[in-house]
């Protein structure tokens, strides 16, 4: 949790210097994208949304190849079978049916593989969310459907996503169970998704699963949340959120030490800026790539497109301007 | 005039229709307090109340079907989708009913709608956030598809979209939006529809180019002055129906033709244009007709995008290709 966090702080003060791109902070989250990560199996999957930007890090993922992402570069496009992630997915709610294809893919083929997603309160307004959960549900399939409440999407609060009491209702009409969690208590979370988890693997089917936290921070960078919120809230989020309390909790049973996290931070800290040197220093990425894998082989229009660039950046290398002054 | 932002052209025209109009209503994600993610729609909700300025939840679909059925309550909705990329969800609606409840109903039930959304590249955006629809909609009978590419414009022709009988796909290139200044006519300011703007006479070669893609023709044309080549630029504005008899004069004026588009290139615009030139002014060029055009590929991740979207040095290598011929 407290790598994420780093990795969060330190990724918001990159994204200020221009050195990375776009910035979906997940701040606050951490109690639930680890409590749920380290509930699955290593062969289990998730599909991450933007805000899941860096579950990948939960897997192994190098955080090298995590900013190199962060800054357009194709580095940092996985392969969903090493990671056993999905990629992220920009479109909100659009990664929920894949999830429920995969865990239903996998049961087919006689494998006990779970699936997640991951998604937000707003994702839950958006057909494909509505169509993904009805899908599971009718097919019994061993997905979690994880939702994270933070109150908001960008600048529009729960109550204007919804007239449902709270989130966790939605999970009756498609006759799955649901269960609510406080999303910023790492150990109900890892319980919540354990449980879910078994249930999948026996064949119980899927669990929509809702944690309750705050957005703390602004939806992305850049966002100014000044504009349509007061910030008394997020200030309270803010002294309860997910790390204060699993650190207290720690320190109660003699686990942690105000010392120990202190050196924790520390180490993450100088992994962070050894890796955005890393993600930097890549080299600037072949022109050829723009037309890599968009089918399994170039097509022929593709291979001239790609001769002509590169022979107008060739000419543009050696200073001329290309197309000849006519 | 007034001297304005892109943006605040937008805004204008926005506000002064709904001043005009009571009929109108805006509806779209963080369209209210926060004014849209690119702020268009900035100070409406607080001028014109809840009412009229919808926040709505994350659904596409939701915001194009709820507009179906205002236009059948006799509204005139306005719908913002928060990028150009997310107007996918929202197909099924724009294809199946938007495009086609006019026709369905022997013409009893038009669809008066706007549908804006911010489109196309350059701002270092992340994945879906700088993609160039436009032809998914030309390719929907029933639609009027058009792009700005000037202030004026801006604001000129959202008011006509906000009057016209039949649904306008509204795509505002996302790269002008803070970027571009100039000249706006105060008051009412209304560009017609389905009509090309020459942007500047030329004798030698003719640019076609919409939206984000004119400023790049320009300065193409910029560049080909110094070396004494004098170019036509035609922006047009109109992406569907298109203004045949506007593009034809256009070509005809010099006989050479070069399309610039940002979208790839299968089935876009270009070709189109392209494919009516040949059918009816074949024998007025002098040389093939050149595309330069976005690849057949997802719009690039930001770090190479600048290969991908037409800039002056391959629009020179077109003109020159067709000066040579
Ligand atoms: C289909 C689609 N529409 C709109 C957007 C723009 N958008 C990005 S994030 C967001 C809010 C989503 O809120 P929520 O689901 O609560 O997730 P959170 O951002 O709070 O994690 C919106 C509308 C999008 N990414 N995808």
């Amino acid at each position: 949790m407290l790598y994420l966090r780093v990795f969060d702080e330190r990724a918001l003060i990159y994204h200020r210097h221009g050195r990375i791109g776009t910035w979906a902070i997940s701040w606050g989250h951490e109690a639930i994208q680890v409590g749920a990560m380290f509930a699955l199996r290593d062969h289990d999957w998730a599909f991450p949304s933007y805000r899941e930007n860096k579950v990948g890090l939960v897997r192994g993922m190098s955080p090298t190849d995590v900013l190199a992402g962060c800054r357009g570069h194709p580095q940092g496009w996985w392969n969903p079978n090493i990671w056993r992630l999905g990629s992220i997915s920009i479109p909100v709610a659009s990664q929920v049916p894949h999830a429920v294809g995969f865990a239903w893919g996998e049961r087919l083929q006689g494998r006990d593989t779970v699936a997640l997603a991951f998604f937000g309160d707003g994702a839950t307004s958006e057909g494909e969310f509505h169509e993904g959960t009805n899908l599971a549900g009718v097919l019994g399939a061993p997905a979690i459907l994880l939702c994270t409440n933070n109150q908001w999407a960008i600048s529009t609060p729960i109550h204007q996503q919804t007239r449902a009491a709270s989130l966790v209702d939605k999970a009756v009409g498609y006759g799955i169970p649901g269960v609510r969690v406080d999303g910023d208590d790492v150990i109900a979370v890892y319980l919540a998704v354990s449980e879910a988890v078994e249930r999948a693997r026996s064949g119980g089917g899927p669990t929509f699963i809702e944690c309750v936290t705050y957005r703390m921070q602004a939806h992305a960078f850049p966002d100014d949340p000044s504009v349509y919120r007061d910030d008394a809230a997020a200030e309270a989020a803010r002294r309860n959120e997910c790390l204060v309390r699993y650190e207290r909790y720690l320190q109660r049973l003699d686990l942690l030490t105000p010392e120990v996290a202190a050196r924790f931070r520390e180490e993450w800290l100088a992994q962070m800026a050894t890796a955005i040197t890393e993600a930097e220093a890549l080299p600037a990425p072949d022109p050829s790539l723009v037309f890599d894998h968009t089918y399994e082989r170039k097509t022929p229009a593709m291979e001239r497109d790609l001769a002509q660039l590169k022979a107008s950046l060739a000419q543009g290398a050696a200073g001329k301007t290309s197309g000849r002054a006519p | 005039m007034s001297e304005l932002l892109f943006v605040e052209a937008l805004t204008r025209a926005l506000g002064e229709e709904m001043e005009r109009n009571p009929q109108v209503v805006l509806l779209g994600e963080d369209i209210g307090r926060n004014g849209g993610v690119f702020r268009v729609t900035q100070g409406l909700q607080a001028r014109f109340g809840t009412e009229r300025v919808v926040d709505t939840p994350v659904s596409e679909a939701g915001i194009v079907g709820a507009a179906v059925g205002l236009c059948l309550a006799r509204m005139r909705p306005v719908c913002e989708l928060q990028f150009d990329g997310f107007s996918y969800p929202a197909l099924n609606q724009i294809i199946t009913h938007v495009g086609r409840y006019r026709w369905r109903t022997r013409g009893t039930a038009p669809m008066p709608m706007v549908i804006r959304m911010p489109s196309g590249g350059g701002v270092r955006a992340p994945e879906l956030h700088s993609d160039s629809p436009e032809t998914y909609f030309c390719h929907t009978p029933g639609l009027v598809v058009v792009t700005p590419s000037t202030p004026a414009d801006a604001k000129g022709l959202l008011t006509a979209a906000m009057r016209s009988p039949d649904p306008v796909i509204f795509l505002e290139p996302k790269k002008l939006y803070r970027h571009l200044r100039g000249e706006v006519p105060d008051g009412e300011h209304v560009t017609p529809l389905g009509v090309v703007r020459t942007v500047r006479e030329g004798e030698d070669v003719t640019l076609f180019a919409w939206g984000a893609m004119v400023e790049v023709a320009t300065a193409t044309a910029d560049a080909l002055a110094q070396k004494g080549v004098s170019a036509h630029v035609c922006d047009v504005r109109t992406l569907s129906p298109l203004d045949e008899e506007g593009l034809l004069a256009a070509a005809r004026a010099t006989g050479r033709v070069v399309i610039i588009q940002e979208a790839p290139r299968t089935c876009g615009v270009a070709s189109e244009i392209a494919a009516i030139l040949a059918e009816r002014a074949m024998y007025d060029l002098k040389a093939p007709i050149q595309r330069v055009t976005g690849f057949d590929v997802p719009h690039p991740y930001f770090s190479i995008e600048h290969h991908h979207r037409p800039d002056s040095a391959r629009v020179l290598a077109a003109v020159h290709g067709t000066l040579e011929a």
